[in-house]
């Protein structure tokens, strides 16, 4: 029997429909609803855990994320211009501190901060900073790249075109190529903000008080009290999502906004600016 | 466009390029180039690609390092070391054949931003100019559209809306039309055309043969990064003496016409 391609589009999407409610109906069956709701749903006991996981561990989980992330990005913006720089040592130095941050686990570089270092200057700062000193480095590494890559897709016209108004280099960065590069990054930036949130659950192995608990060692001591299999957990993780869902929410919304000024005829000229100055 | 390009209150600079070279590691640009645009005067750059003319033209407001020799702009030193290079900028306005407007702020912001940063103008006033010069271009009543909305050829009267807006006393054109699609080509080079008559300086890279010869005070035909000819347009175009100004023209003046012994 001949099909016409519409026809045969629409048997293949039938099929696939079928096959998909036929795994969702096979889960569904197989599941053990009653322990599956004991062992992660159980909220009923749970009433104690508030407000202390909100006001110490959602605090101190925001606390050691915005401090890390404001570290990290005047970090980051550094290292992203020594490495445009033209004198090469600060190429060089930003090169190392990049790579090196980037290439060791977050984990250690904590432990680093948390232990060795009061160790061996005999610093004795508040548990945050350590915190923040350590996320922050390892965030300012990709932060660094994240920009430089941001200032870079700014076309070289844009810079030109400022410095012969006449403005200073500094003014047509600030003006000009900086606002714009902004634009680029702000999808990354938000990534690394979320990736800074949930890393800020590493801060346990620092063995911090009652005060300094943060979501996730909050809900890991919960397990214990509790009788609720790991329903504190789907709390935990929970929380995080109020966290985390509206920083996306609010990225898209700068998004957005800057697309729409900057709509119609785009293609133009970011396609024309993009080509130019490759002759002499 | 019925209403004249604003007369610039800055006098008319001249510029003086006395042997000048330019080279980018081992690829020589510019081997020696004497120029001299008197103030008021209209000079077209021409010849084909590669030859050095943008380069020659880039060089005049410092976007390229010259090798040797010196440039003399309006009373600057442009080739002394110690040039403030923003200062002399803000009287050599530059437009591009990419037009290179600020794609994040308005048609107006892009005309005022300079004034208000560089010059330090009042926003009101800066507006007064801006809002001029782009009645000037004919674009009055896209003032607070974004760049990308426009189409090319208004764009490109921005650009030219917004080095004006900065009063200067010498333009530089690098192939303002090339980037244009064909129907718009006129409204820019009208524009450029009302812009010499009032007396700008103006030194113009451009393919246009027809706007060179109407325009131009002085053609100057380069080919690998020298001058080979230059004079009044009725001699470099309508009589060329050069062999390569001859065969050059040939080719653009009649695109269709191949010769066989390309080297």
């Amino acid at each position: 029997m001949a099909m016409t391609a519409r026809q045969r589009s629409r048997v293949t999407k039938t099929i696939q429909l079928l096959v998909l409610l036929a795994v969702i109906l096979a889960l569904i069956l197989a599941t053990n609803w009653q322990r599956l709701g004991a062992a992660f749903f159980d909220f009923k006991d749970l009433g104690p855990m508030f407000p202390d996981v909100i006001l110490v561990g959602m605090r101190n989980t925001l606390l050691y994320t915005l401090t890390s992330f404001v570290f990290g990005l005047v970090v980051g913006l550094i290292l992203a211009l020594m490495r445009r720089s033209e004198f090469p040592p600060y190429r060089w130095i930003a090169t190392v501190i990049v790579e090196f941050f980037r290439g060791v686990p977050a984990l250690l570089v904590l432990l680093t901060f948390g232990f060795g270092v009061p160790l061996a200057f005999g610093t004795t700062w508040p548990m945050w900073v350590n915190v923040m000193l350590a996320l922050g480095l390892v965030s300012a590494a990709y932060i660094a790249e994240t920009l430089r890559a941001g200032l870079q897709a700014v076309p070289k016209g844009q810079l030109e075109a400022a410095r012969s108004l006449g403005m200073p280099a500094w003014r047509a960065m600030v003006s000009i190529v900086i606002p714009q590069a902004f634009r680029i990054v702000l999808p990354p930036l938000t990534n690394e903000i979320i990736l800074l949130t949930k890393d800020s659950s590493l801060v346990y192995v620092l063995g911090v008080t009652a005060a300094q608990f943060e979501i996730t060692k909050f809900a890991n001591d919960a397990i214990n009290q509790y009788p609720a299999g790991i329903t504190p957990l789907v709390v935990g993780g929970l929380l995080y999502l109020v966290i985390t869902l509206p920083l996306t929410a609010l990225s898209r919304w700068f998004e957005r906004r800057s697309t729409a000024t900057s709509r119609g005829k785009k293609t133009l000229t970011e396609t024309a600016g993009q080509k130019q100055e490759t002759q002499a | 466009m019925s209403t004249p390009v604003q007369p610039s209150s800055a006098t008319a600079a001249g510029v003086s390029i006395t042997g000048l070279h330019k080279s980018y590691g081992d690829n020589a640009v510019l081997k020696g180039i004497d120029l001299t645009v008197a103030p008021g005067e209209v000079v077209c750059l021409i010849g084909p690609s590669g030859s050095g003319k943008s380069t020659l033209l880039r060089c005049i407001n410092l976007l390229e390092q010259p090798g040797a020799g010196t440039i003399e702009v309006g009373g600057f030193e442009a080739t002394d070391p110690d040039v403030d290079v923003d200062r002399m900028r803000r009287s050599v306005g530059m437009v591009f054949q990419q037009f290179n407007l600020f794609p994040h702020l308005t048609v107006l912001r892009n005309c005022t931003i300079s004034q208000e940063k560089v010059l330090k103008r009042p926003r009101r006033e800066a507006e007064q100019v801006a809002l001029a010069q782009l009645e000037a271009v004919g674009l009055g009543h896209l003032a607070h559209r974004f760049p990308a909305e426009l189409s090319g050829g208004q764009q490109q009267r921005v650009a030219i809306a917004r080095a004006l807006s900065m009063n200067p006393s010498l333009m530089l054109f690098d192939e303002p039309t090339s980037a244009l699609d064909p129907e718009t080509v006129g409204d820019v080079l009208a524009i450029m055309r009302k812009l010499a008559q009032q007396g700008m300086t103006m030194v113009v890279v451009t393919h246009e043969m027809g706007f060179a010869r109407e325009v131009a005070d002085q053609v100057v035909f380069m080919d690998g990064g020298k001058v080979v000819e230059a004079g009044p347009a009725e001699d470099v175009i309508g009589n060329p003496q050069a062999p390569r100004t001859q065969d050059f023209l040939r080719r653009v003046l009649d695109p269709t016409h191949v010769t066989v012994d390309e080297d």
